[in-house]
């Protein structure tokens, strides 16, 4: 490869690489606020200018290509003296409101101020006065004031979301950026536009004022949104998800999300309606029970039933590790019904991330053995069966089926024994007889397959009453790491939860004595060492951006 | 082993040491007609200067509005981890206040960085040293213990625009 030099190192580069891409490519970075990898060049905020040798002015890092032999200095007098000017520069009218700015702690203005500014302004005029606090869409507000016109968000409205919906108005320094006339910012990726903002001239409504930034911790997770499975990092305070953002993977979602996984998918995990310990159902009302209690009541029950009028329906929402467990359960009880319902919304899709499939992992559920097994009855069959009498219990671990419509709520009235494993109250739970309190996946290891066969690994962000941050290794804010149980902003809720395969696994161990695992390492151990398409994987080599199973060609096309 | 020597032998009347004692009687006696810098608390309560630190209050503005913007920065700079805040949206120009602020007095160090640190002058050292609690919970500040008028703080205020950067 052809090589060009940035200050002294030689650095390879691809033809048609810019000087900005070379250089981040080997570990030197360049300021820049305009320029995004994912976004055209578009060259206008001058922060990332560089000395070039041979050349008589300085050029824009962002839109130079690298040659063969070039000689880039990124630390000279020259580059630091104009970088410092146009830091100035952008600062004449950017109002001093970090205090109340939701992008103090991230934003790259702030950064940059903090290591090119002056420290003071030799501006003495009045700053310029825009719209503040603009409605842009539904979920955006919009502050003038302190954008800095980089542009990157119409971009990103252009090129990635295809909407063509934002555009700069006036010029000079009364620009600023609208949408057009009557029309809202409102596709379904706008949120993506406040993430690449350099400064905080767009802000998240949702998110808006709820925290700092450095107050929460950051936890690498999936996105339950759709069988897309875009890679997210959970921003945790006091326990409290608090807002969800895209982490890049170019093989999933490069640094995009969608408006809904960001907003809808986590939610539930902090509402009030979770299931908070064992439910047992007495006299007709479900009461709060041991958990131990509820394990032996559910074995009792199970043994009273023929296997063939024994039903287990897993689920999509569920990681790899407890639908492989409800299989293996199944199977050592010689129950063939068993399957989990699929969740599809034809034509909800496009082009760019959102998929059809709103589950994110009916991939993995299949591969693993959640699938009817020999004559064994699939989901639908298994609501018939109900209905006509020959399924006279069944289990259920993290599906609300009474949910999906009024006739499988019915059926489910029929059953003998309806076992339900649910993080949240919902038309199931108040049907079953027994419950138990599942984690969600902000609140367990486990892996998800999407769409695409690519294996990815979720950790626990938000802590049940059972876990520890500090011993379980979670990540940690500033608060989480000196709190004690004494201070308000450590006495977040926790709830009595565990995951579907913990409880799975002692019940099985009550039961017949076939299953005992303790770490969900143990269990994705043994799906590694029993089924094809996972063989000789393990979490490290999962990593935190994923890796693709071998998936056999035949099943893909499915 | 050789016999230390003194710096200077004591003279006759040091010697005898009555004219010393006379001495340190005679101080005694004038120090009994000097101004007393005891005082009979509680009877006597101590004003203190404006330079003293006492519990951090925040500042309320004549409209009854808090001057706090909820930025957060003396919760992150508080080195004892003594302060709480959760901002909120509010229609006024300031667009954020804080919700809930509270300051848990028995982590509170009285070290003052937050006062120095407040962007808006928002939170002051005030003069109040009588800090009094029977349990974790009282000892945990909100609101409606720390917001004091603008005109009680006038002088914390002033030695703060007086000496502070």
């Amino acid at each position: 490869m052809p090589i060009f030099i940035v200050d002294g190192h030689q650095v390879e580069f691809k033809p048609g690489q810019t000087i900005i891409e070379a250089s981040r490519n080997a570990g030197i970075s360049i300021p820049h606020f305009c320029w995004h990898p994912k976004l055209s060049i578009s060259g206008n905020c001058r922060i990332c200018l560089v000395e070039v040798e041979k050349m008589p002015k300085l050029v824009i890092a962002c839109s130079t290509y690298a040659s063969e032999g070039m000689v880039v200095h990124t630390k000279s007098e020259k580059t630091i003296d104009a970088r410092n000017a146009v830091m100035e520069f952008i600062l004449i009218n950017h109002p001093l409101d970090c205090p109340i700015c939701d992008e103090a702690g991230e934003c790259k203005l702030q950064e940059y101020a903090y290591s090119h500014g002056k420290g003071e302004s030799r501006f003495e005029e009045i700053k310029n006065r825009k719209e503040k606090r603009v409605q842009l869409g539904p979920h955006i507000k919009f502050d003038g004031e302190r954008c800095i016109s980089c542009s990157r968000c119409i971009r990103f409205s252009d090129e990635i979301a295809h909407a063509n919906q934002l555009t700069f108005r006036n010029r000079g320094d009364k620009v600023t950026v609208t949408t057009f006339p009557g029309e809202l910012f409102d596709n379904p990726y706008t949120l993506n536009t406040v993430d690449i903002c350099p400064v905080g001239a767009l802000t998240n409504n949702d998110f808006r004022f709820k925290s700092r930034v450095w107050e929460m911790s950051s936890t690498d997770s999936i996105c339950i949104g759709c069988s897309r499975g875009c890679n997210t990092e959970m921003w945790v305070r006091n326990n409290e998800i608090l807002r969800l953002t895209p982490r890049k993977n170019d093989e999933v979602n490069s640094a995009w999300m969608c408006d809904n996984g960001r907003l809808n998918t986590f939610k539930f995990v902090n509402a009030e309606n979770r299931i908070d310990g064992t439910y047992l159902r007495f006299n007709g009302f479900l009461k709060k029970a041991e958990l131990s209690s509820a394990i032996n009541f559910t074995a009792k029950k199970i043994k009273e039933f023929k296997s063939n009028e024994i039903a287990f329906i897993g689920s999509a929402y569920a990681t790899c590790e407890d639908n492989f467990v409800l299989a293996k359960f199944a199977k050592s009880l010689g129950v063939q019904n068993i399957d989990f319902p699929k969740h599809i919304a034809l034509g909800d899709c496009d082009d760019i991330l959102i998929m059809e499939d709103k589950t994110p992992n009916s991939f993995g559920a299949e591969l693993v053995g959640v699938k009817p097994i020999n004559n064994g009855n699939s989901f639908e069959s298994i609501i018939t069966n109900i209905e006509s009498g020959k399924i006279k219990a069944l289990y259920i671990i993290d599906e609300d089926i009474a949910s999906i419509s009024d006739k499988y709520e019915k059926n489910l009235t029929k059953l003998d024994l309806l076992v339900v494993h649910s993080s949240n109250e919902n038309k199931t739970t108040a049907l079953a007889d027994v419950v138990f309190p599942s984690s969600t996946y902000a609140e367990k290891n486990g892996t998800f397959v999407n769409f695409n066969g690519r294996i990815q690994r979720i950790k626990p962000a938000v802590t049940t009453e059972e876990m520890d941050r500090a011993l379980d290794g979670m990540n940690m804010s500033r608060w989480d790491k000196f709190g004690t149980k004494f201070d308000r902003w450590m006495q977040g809720r926790r709830v009595d939860a565990k995951s579907s395969w913990n409880i799975l696994s002692m019940l099985s161990l009550h039961l017949n004595g076939k299953m005992k695992y303790d770490m969900a390492e143990e269990v994705f151990a043994d799906i590694a060492s029993s089924i094809e398409e996972f063989k000789g994987l393990d979490y490290d080599m999962v990593g935190s951006k994923g890796i693709n199973l071998k998936i056999k060609e035949s099943i893909k096309v499915k | 082993m050789s016999v230390k020597k003194r710096k200077k032998d004591l003279n006759f009347f040091e010697k005898i040491y009555i004219v010393e004692i006379a001495k340190g009687m005679m101080l005694t006696l004038r120090n009994m007609f000097r101004p007393k810098f005891t005082m009979e608390y509680p009877e006597v309560k101590f004003e203190p200067p404006s330079s003293y630190r006492g519990r951090p209050v925040l500042v309320q503005e004549k409209n009854n509005v808090e001057r706090c913007v909820a930025c957060g920065l003396c919760s992150r700079v508080c080195p004892a981890l003594a302060i709480e805040v959760q901002a909120n949206e509010t229609e006024l120009e300031k667009e954020r206040y804080p919700e809930k602020f509270e300051i848990n007095m028995l982590r509170c160090i009285f070290c003052g960085f937050c006062e120095e640190v407040c962007p808006e002058e928002a939170i002051v050292m005030s003069k109040d040293y009588e800090l009094v609690f029977s349990n974790r919970n009282d000892a945990i500040y909100g609101k409606d213990k720390l917001l004091v008028q603008v005109e009680q703080l006038s002088d914390r205020l002033d030695y703060l625009r007086k000496f502070k950067q």
